[in-house]
């Protein structure tokens, strides 16, 4: 009984499915030359994490003039994930039936897991403009599926490198004890070279740090490496210089744990921190410096580095549109357009690696305080030189 | 020896925390039988309203105002507008209303205050540390939280035990109709128990405002902990409210300090990482389970 069920409501799928295909290509058809494409973009705007969604919808909407991305009229259809993958997959799927063959806009990694399969059986396009995880970048990477921010290990690795290079002998690690987290620990322990003298994982929803800061003392650590995104990161930072380990113990974070928001909520507890980082508001080159200023006029706040890395993503996926003159049709052209990534990067020299995800600088950069009271970011020195990542040799494209 | 002073001081003053934010909730739950779950909300509109206070006067005096105002106010409003018509129904009621009303506080706050978390400093009289033994310096700030704490329980100890309030909070945890029959405007009671309730939410948050993050949700993170504390404490005691508070307060830092070491000490770094970093997170939860195993109603339950 069930079972003849099943098989009809199989045949009455397929037959709805058969149904739409003719619908579907006639309206990619169209696209061709003047209709919008619609990029499908959903991104957290809800919950605490808000702000991270706000900015990268500023920072992609930035990259639009009059509606157009490298001269292609594109149409964005966001959606709020309020940072539940059940969300985000249900607005992909509604997305994906209404014909949209390309996507981007997920802020978090267990987001981006439960969109990016979807897009990609569908045909359709994935470029990422955060999260990079590392499920996505050995044996599973995909042609249709690109990363244009970083992968997830290697910002962590970079961290190792410049512990390395800052001439660290025994470093403490502290994490909440979740993928994410156990993931930045071994990142970083993949490159450092001198002795961890503890791993140290918190609650996930943790505030208070005491406990493990009175650890840290009498660990004694050369220094510390520590990741905690969000406001445990604030927390993390401002109990940090409370208990006076500040001054004492250095402490090094991957760019997110302090992002420009954040440094506003620590204050001068941000004062002194080391980060292994691929862009700063500061730097100096002239695509960067026309990228701040002009985010800055559009929306009186100081970009973070989600709202680069979508202004980023959103002029190589406008390079791409440019090639093929907005039909994604052209599959193969598209994705070569995409993967010869020829569009000027805000945070400078960038290109794609074997599995599509990005090859780039990483830098040691380091908060400090400003005559002025202002706390920035500014470079200590580039720490890798063309750094892709770890699981480029296990994917197997083309 | 100096370490495990240090780690117990900081139970004192997570527990100290935990008893501002339960001896309310249990107060609410122990008189009005109402579950209410808008309480972690109370502590983050403190929390708002103490930086705002500060940012714009410069004063902590004033941000202690305005947390207990603004926090004590806002609870009175929730009561008077929506809890209030809920008493007589069901928990389910209670349970769909003030979660939904953890929603609404959530937007509201952000679209008052916006998403970008305030900052708040430690003020200038409570910066740094002071040398309690040698070798061990205690930030000040936090001993002023665990003085808090005690104020606090000594104060709410004289007013429900040596006032005419005190004495009807009291009677109306044990039989409120027969207050209500008695002549008593049970509705203000309730109400004033709602602001009390919340005041002292406030008064959690402008404590930690200082030393942790402001941000939307951070009530909700607090709130399950704080349940714990009232289900280990007894349902509608105040002293139940301090000795959970304490215990649990103590638990989570001893076990956070030394369950992973402990480990280490029987099994390889990484298995006793990991299995320590999850019998960390379930440590409080445990006891709570030890102690309903024991004493279902709670170590010091109201009397009924």
């Amino acid at each position: 009984m069930s079972r003849s069920a099943f098989t009809r409501r199989m045949i009455v799928a397929g037959l709805a499915s058969a149904a739409a295909l003719p619908m579907a290509q006639s309206a990619l058809a169209q696209a061709g030359a003047s209709a919008p494409v619609t990029i499908g973009f959903i991104t957290t705007l809800s919950t605490p994490a808000g702000y991270i969604g706000e900015d990268i919808r500023a920072g992609f909407q930035l990259a639009l003039t009059d509606g157009k991305l490298g001269g292609v009229p594109v149409n964005l259809a966001i959606e709020d994930d309020a940072l539940k993958p059940a969300n985000a997959k249900q607005a992909a799927d509604r997305l994906i039936q209404s014909g949209v063959k390309l996507f981007t806009g997920v802020n978090f990694s267990n987001v981006l897991a439960a969109v990016v399969p979807g897009v990609l059986e569908s045909g359709g396009y994935y470029v990422s403009l955060n999260p990079g995880p590392s499920s996505f970048a050995g044996e599973r990477c995909h042609r249709n599926y690109f990363v244009a921010s970083y992968q997830n290990d290697a910002f962590h690795e970079a961290a190792g490198l410049s512990a390395n290079r800052l001439g660290y002998k025994r470093v403490a690690l502290l994490a909440p004890n979740y993928q994410a987290g156990r993931d930045a620990l071994e990142g970083f322990k993949r490159t450092f070279k001198g002795e961890i003298v503890s791993e140290i994982y918190t609650k996930l929803d943790q505030t208070d740090f005491s406990v493990e800061l009175a650890r840290v003392r009498s660990l004694a650590p050369e220094a510390i490496y520590q990741f905690h995104p969000g406001g445990a990161g604030i927390n993390f930072a401002k109990q940090y210089a409370n208990a006076g380990l500040g001054k004492s113990i250095p402490m090094l974070i991957p760019a997110f744990s302090m992002d420009a928001h954040m440094v506003g909520a620590t204050g001068d507890a941000a004062d002194g921190i080391y980060a292994s980082a691929l862009w700063t508001p500061e730097a100096t080159s002239p695509a960067s410096k026309a990228f701040v200023e002009a985010f800055r006029k559009a929306y009186s706040r100081t970009p973070t580095m989600y709202a680069q890395q979508a202004y980023d993503t959103a002029n190589l996926i406008g390079s791409a549109l440019k090639a093929v003159n907005g039909d994604l049709g052209k599959q193969d052209e598209f994705r070569k357009a995409l993967r010869a990534a020829q569009f000027t990067a805000v945070r400078g020299k960038f290109s794609f690696g074997p599995n599509q995800h990005p090859v780039q600088d990483y830098y040691l950069m380091k908060f400090e305080k400003r005559p002025s009271g202002e706390i920035v970011q500014t470079i200590v020195r580039k720490i890798a030189e063309d750094y892709g990542d770890a699981y480029a040799a296990q994917c197997k494209l083309n | 020896m100096i370490l495990f002073v240090e780690q117990a001081l900081n139970g004192l003053q997570y527990g100290s925390m935990l008893f501002l934010l339960a001896s309310g909730l249990t107060l609410i739950f122990g008189i009005m039988g109402v579950i209410n779950l808008t309480h972690g909300a109370f502590y983050m509109v403190g929390a708002y309203s103490a930086a705002f206070a500060v940012l714009s006067t410069g004063s902590f005096l004033v941000g202690i105002a305005a947390a207990l105002l603004g926090a004590g106010l806002y609870a009175v409003l929730v009561e008077v507008a929506v809890v209030q018509w809920l008493y007589r129904r069901d928990h389910l009621y209670q349970v769909l209303a003030t979660l939904g009303l953890i929603l609404f506080t959530n937007e509201a706050v952000s679209m008052i205050f916006g998403r970008r978390p305030p900052l708040m400093d430690i003020p200038p009289f409570l910066q740094g540390s002071i040398p309690l033994l040698p070798g061990l310096d205690y930030p000040l700030m936090r001993i002023a939280f665990i003085v808090t704490g005690a104020l606090v329980a000594i104060g709410l100890w004289a007013l429900v035990n040596h006032t005419r309030v005190g004495m009807l909070i009291r009677a109306g945890a044990d039989d409120r109709e027969m207050v209500d029959a008695l002549g008593i405007d049970i509705r203000r009671l309730y109400t004033l128990v709602f602001g009390l309730g919340g005041a002292l939410c406030g008064l959690a948050g402008v404590m930690a405002a200082p030393l942790l993050a402001i941000e939307i949700g951070m009530g909700e993170r607090v709130l399950i902990t704080t349940f714990v504390v009232i289900v280990i404490g007894g349902v509608g005691s105040v002293r139940g409210a301090l000795v959970g508070a304490l215990l649990v307060g103590m638990v989570d830092s001893l076990g956070r300090a030394y369950i992973p070491q402990l480990l280490q000490l029987s099994l390889p770094a990484s298995a006793a990482d990991t299995l320590g970093a999850g019998l960390v997170s379930a440590s409080i939860y445990v006891l709570m389970a030890i102690v309903l195993l024991v004493r279902p109603n709670g170590l010091l339950p109201a009397r009924r």
